[in-house]
């Protein structure tokens, strides 16, 4: 085993489609992940993710399509010839072998010799930081320990792809963060192309290149976490990725000529002039508005309904002719924070705003 | 731990369970641990010189037919494991591997020891197999061959691994059902694949649930004294102690010295078990995963697996097939099927047998109640209580697992011949009263699995809300406890009652007279002759009506699929 890079590979997924019986799973999806990536497929539940994972590993019922490593389309090739590495969510570790045998088999399955086999176990594990733990059971070691020994057990054949199913979601919430940490720089140091598959938007935020948003079946958006973030490309990728409000309404041209989006009665926000008239939706997060004197210009009047303390942040619920909007304020020592039932008034800053039409 | 949490913070201690506590390990040790005390005591005494020596194992292992017995039952006992497994292990593969309707034909066949144990069947299966019977007479007549099936010691391995081997399918398909199919897809992503993946990863984590079985099959055909009796089969231990006991007198050494080679035996095959599973929780199943990796089978490969099962459901049906055609054959002697058929046998058993069913009622009805208040108390004093020593009567009560009931025969007759009834002034050995208690010390270490496990579901903080709206200890066991552990009890007496109505190898050491015999007893006097093999085959199928009703109630008492399949189990294995 070593831990210079290889030569990374690239993963392209052509109109691939998926069914268990007659429900669809994945109904003719396309992904292109480049050399060295770490991508995430992020979603709800149900939205096909792990299912695509297990296609790419050569698990589950025959996906029709294409699915190509540099080129050669694996689709029909049995798991054992793939090389493609897979950390499963329970990790898979069998009990009845001892840690170093668990990573030692799939050099055994390659018929590597005695000798190196030893030695590349050793340095598998001793870069997941498990040298110590060779001669133990798996059932001897916590949460944590079990799943760098499968991290290690598949990195040790060096794969051509490093597929992890919800890694860290049997971990508790602090070794996760620091987990996330640790699969980053390992990844980077080994240079493999990575897939994550996560249902959690800040796993995939924090040390992902790119997520792909999959709901239904269907990937609702690829691209960098911010670009998702600022720019979803409808209301699913909107929501899921943090909080948003989104208000429905349409894009009208007023009669000086310029364009607004309304969203009720006194709800106006003005767009860029290169919007077009007709149906919409309006993204706003919390932070595109901040509470500002009654007289303010351009200043909406509402109604507190209710206010969480978060801590840095007071995440407030406001009515705004009859629209309920979440608003973030910082907050700031020693103040208290707004009442339900107080008058409120909103600045929106039209900036932060984002325009979709699904 | 499980219980450590489970248990009651600390009170003020009552005298209460103590004196509970105290009365039930009065009851054990008189009733199991002294008598088995008394079997290793007179083992291990010599009589010529007085004092402890191991002269009387020398004695044993000098006399040619003895050591033959032990040869012959060790010799039995593994090749009923073998064939056993052969039986099973086809089946187990079928359904955990393979999309097939045929699986509920396998599951049923996991009930099958349950009705009917093999003694009952075993002079059925001589008609059917035998050198004479039905099967060989056909293949006399059509290619003009025999096969030996049923020759001395073949008919005992044959009839036991039939009987026996749904233990083995029970155990080996529960563990090959708990492993979850990513721990294979790890062993192919890592690139192993068939065979060889089967050999590195299947087997090993099914492992212990075939050893589980396997030891299981060995101990209960190691010790079986029926079975051989009503085959003939003299030559083995579990007969030659009878035959000793009854024929000398219970002075004889032998018969404690073999009573003390079948505990050994008997721990031995817990002690295999225990090691072959300790540690080994491989039940890997996750929340949303699955089981292996199930195909569905082609054409030719379901008519083959449908083949297979039929020729194994055919051989398993035999005994019970067997018992029916001789229940209602006038006459059966070198023909393949009875000459004629007459329900008069029935009537012959009815009348002439009706005080071994009543008997049988009484005996397996009061074991199965003492059983279960039994069962009860130990396991609310063990995981409710902070009793001292209540672990030791924990222990107490499922070592009974380990005494093969030939011993427990010998020992209460060892024990127990020379205290006499206080009225009659009988030997307290001859009363029918201890048949029962030896019933239900034999049956105990099931109930107390049922009970516990009963009273495991009843969470305490059901009792703490009960409590805490003011309903005092006593009352929250009446209105909260009780009828939440209703269904586990009422499974467990059934199981309990149907097992002991068919117990043999204790109750045939103990009867002393035909009016205080249970049915058992009876079936066994019937078919020594050949007249009497008629009725003892309608009252064997009486029996098995019996137990098969009781049996079918205690699995819709129990409900739910998943401690179905745990009941099953524990009464599976409490045949003997």
């Amino acid at each position: 085993m070593t831990d210079t890079p290889t030569t990374p590979v690239r993963i392209d997924i052509c109109d691939l489609s998926l069914s268990f019986g007659a429900t669809k799973v994945l109904k003719g999806l396309n992904l292109a992940i480049e050399p060295g990536e770490l991508f995430a497929f992020l979603g709800p539940s149900g939205s096909g993710k792990s299912t695509l994972l297990r296609a790419i590993a050569g698990f589950g019922p025959m996906p029709k399509g294409k699915i190509l490593l540099d080129g050669r389309n694996i689709v029909g090739d049995v798991p054992w010839r793939r090389n493609v590495g897979m950390v499963f969510q329970n990790y898979a570790l069998w009990p009845h072998m001892t840690v170093a045998r668990n990573v030692a088999f799939g050099l055994e399955e390659r018929k590597v010799s005695t000798s190196a086999t030893k030695s590349r176990v050793r340095s598998a594990l001793e870069l997941v930081g498990m040298g110590a733990y060779g001669e133990r059971y798996p059932s001897q070691l916590s949460g944590g320990q079990q799943q760098r020994v499968a991290l290690a057990r598949t990195i040790v054949i060096e794969p051509a792809v490093l597929l992890l199913d919800e890694p860290l979601s049997n971990l508790d919430a602090n070794l996760r963060v620091q987990m996330r940490q640790e699969l980053l720089k390992l990844q980077r140091r080994l240079g493999i192309t990575t897939i994550f598959v996560t249902h959690d938007q800040e796993e995939a935020n924090t040390i992902c290149d790119r997520i792909a948003v999959m709901a239904n079946g269907v990937v609702q958006q690829t691209g960098r976490p911010e670009e998702l973030y600022d720019h979803p490309a409808n209301s699913f990728v909107a929501e899921f990725l943090g909080t948003a409000n989104i208000i429905d309404g349409r894009v009208i041209q007023t009669a000086s000529r310029r364009m607004v989006f309304e969203g009720g009665a006194d709800f106006t926000v003005p767009l860029s002039n290169s919007e077009t008239p007709g149906v919409a939706r309006l993204v706003l997060r919390p932070q595109a508005m901040e509470f500002c004197d009654r007289d303010g210009v351009d200043c909406l009047s509402g109604r507190v309904v209710s206010a969480e303390f978060l801590g840095g942040m007071v995440r407030y619920l406001v009515r705004l002719s009859g629209i309920d909007l979440v608003v973030d304020e910082r907050h700031i020592r020693g103040t208290a924070r707004r009442s339900a039932g107080d008058d409120a008034y909103l600045k929106l800053d039209p900036g932060q705003a984002v325009l979709i039409r699904d | 731990m499980a219980f450590a949490i489970l248990q009651w913070p600390a009170r003020r201690s009552s005298p209460g369970p103590y004196i509970v506590s105290g009365l039930i390990a009065l009851f054990l040790f008189s009733f199991l641990v002294f008598p088995v005390f008394k079997v290793i005591q007179f083992a291990i005494y010599d009589s010529g010189h007085g004092g402890l020596s191991l002269v009387n194992f020398q004695d044993f292992f000098n006399n040619a037919l003895l050591r033959q017995s032990f040869y012959n039952s060790v010799h039995v006992a593994f090749l009923a494991v073998l064939v056993a497994s052969t039986f099973a292990l086809p089946l187990a593969y079928f359904t955990t591997r393979f999309n097939f309707s045929g699986s509920v034909i396998i599951q049923t066949l996991s009930f099958l020891p349950l009705i009917m144990p093999p003694f009952i069947g075993a002079v059925a299966m001589k008609l059917l197999f035998g050198a004479n019977g039905s099967v060989n007479l056909l293949l006399r007549d059509y290619f003009g061959i025999t096969i030996p099936f049923m020759d001395g010691l073949n008919g005992v391995i044959f009839v036991q691994s039939i009987h026996y081997f749904p233990f083995i399918l029970v155990n080996l398909s529960a563990s090959l059902q708990n492993i979850d199919r990513s721990m294979e897809e790890a062993g192919q992503m890592l690139g192993s694949r068939g065979l060889r993946l089967f050999r590195r990863i299947v087997f090993p984590l099914a492992m212990p649930g075939y050893i589980a079985g396997a030891s299981l099959v060995f101990v209960k055909v190691f010790d079986d004294l029926g079975t051989p009796l009503l085959l003939n089969v003299n030559t083995m231990l579990a007969p030659q102690a009878y035959l000793r006991i009854s024929s000398i007198g219970t002075d004889d050494p032998m018969g404690y010295v073999i009573s003390c080679i079948l505990i050994a035996f008997s721990v031995f095959a817990m002690w295999v078990a225990f090691l072959g599973t300790r540690g080994k929780d491989y039940s890997t199943i996750q929340k949303g995963g699955g089981g292996l990796a199930k195909r569905d089978l082609r054409p030719h490969e379901r008519i083959l697996c449908y083949a297979v099962i039929i020729l194994i459901l055919g051989i398993v049906l035999a005994p019970h097939l067997g018992l029916l055609l001789l229940s209602l054959g006038s006459v059966w002697s070198f023909s393949v099927l009875p000459s004629g058929f007459t329900f008069a046998h029935y009537a012959t058993a009815l009348t002439s047998a009706r005080v071994f069913i009543q008997n049988m009622l009484l005996y397996a009805g009061l074991a199965g109640v003492i059983d279960i208040v039994l069962g009860t108390v130990i396991a609310y004093l063990v995981m409710r209580t902070n009793v001292i020593g209540r672990k030791w009567i924990e222990h107490m009560a499922v070592s009974a697992l380990a005494v093969p009931g030939v011993v427990v025969g010998i020992g209460y007759l060892r024990a127990f011949y020379d205290i006499e009834l206080p009225v009659t002034g009988h030997p307290l050995a001859t009363w029918w009263g201890i048949i029962v208690i030896a019933l239900a010390i034999r049956r105990l270490p099931y109930a107390f699995r049922s009970c516990s496990a009963a009273l495991r579901q009843v969470s305490p903080a059901l009792e703490e809300a009960s409590e805490n709206l003011g309903a005092s200890r006593l009352r929250t066991v009446g209105r909260i406890v009780a009828p939440l552990m209703t269904g586990g009890l009422i499974a467990g007496f059934i199981t309990s009652f149907a097992t002991a109505a068919v117990e043999l190898s204790a109750t045939i050491m103990l009867v002393s007279s035909q009016n205080d015999a249970p049915l058992s007893y009876g079936l066994y006097l019937f078919m020594q002759s050949a007249a009497g093999r008629g009725p003892g085959a309608a009252l064997g199928v009486l029996a098995v009506i019996i137990v098969g009703l009781a049996t079918y109630l205690s699995h819709r008492l129990v409900g739910r699929a998943r401690q179905q399949r745990v009941h099953v189990q524990a009464a599976a294995e409490a045949i003997g």
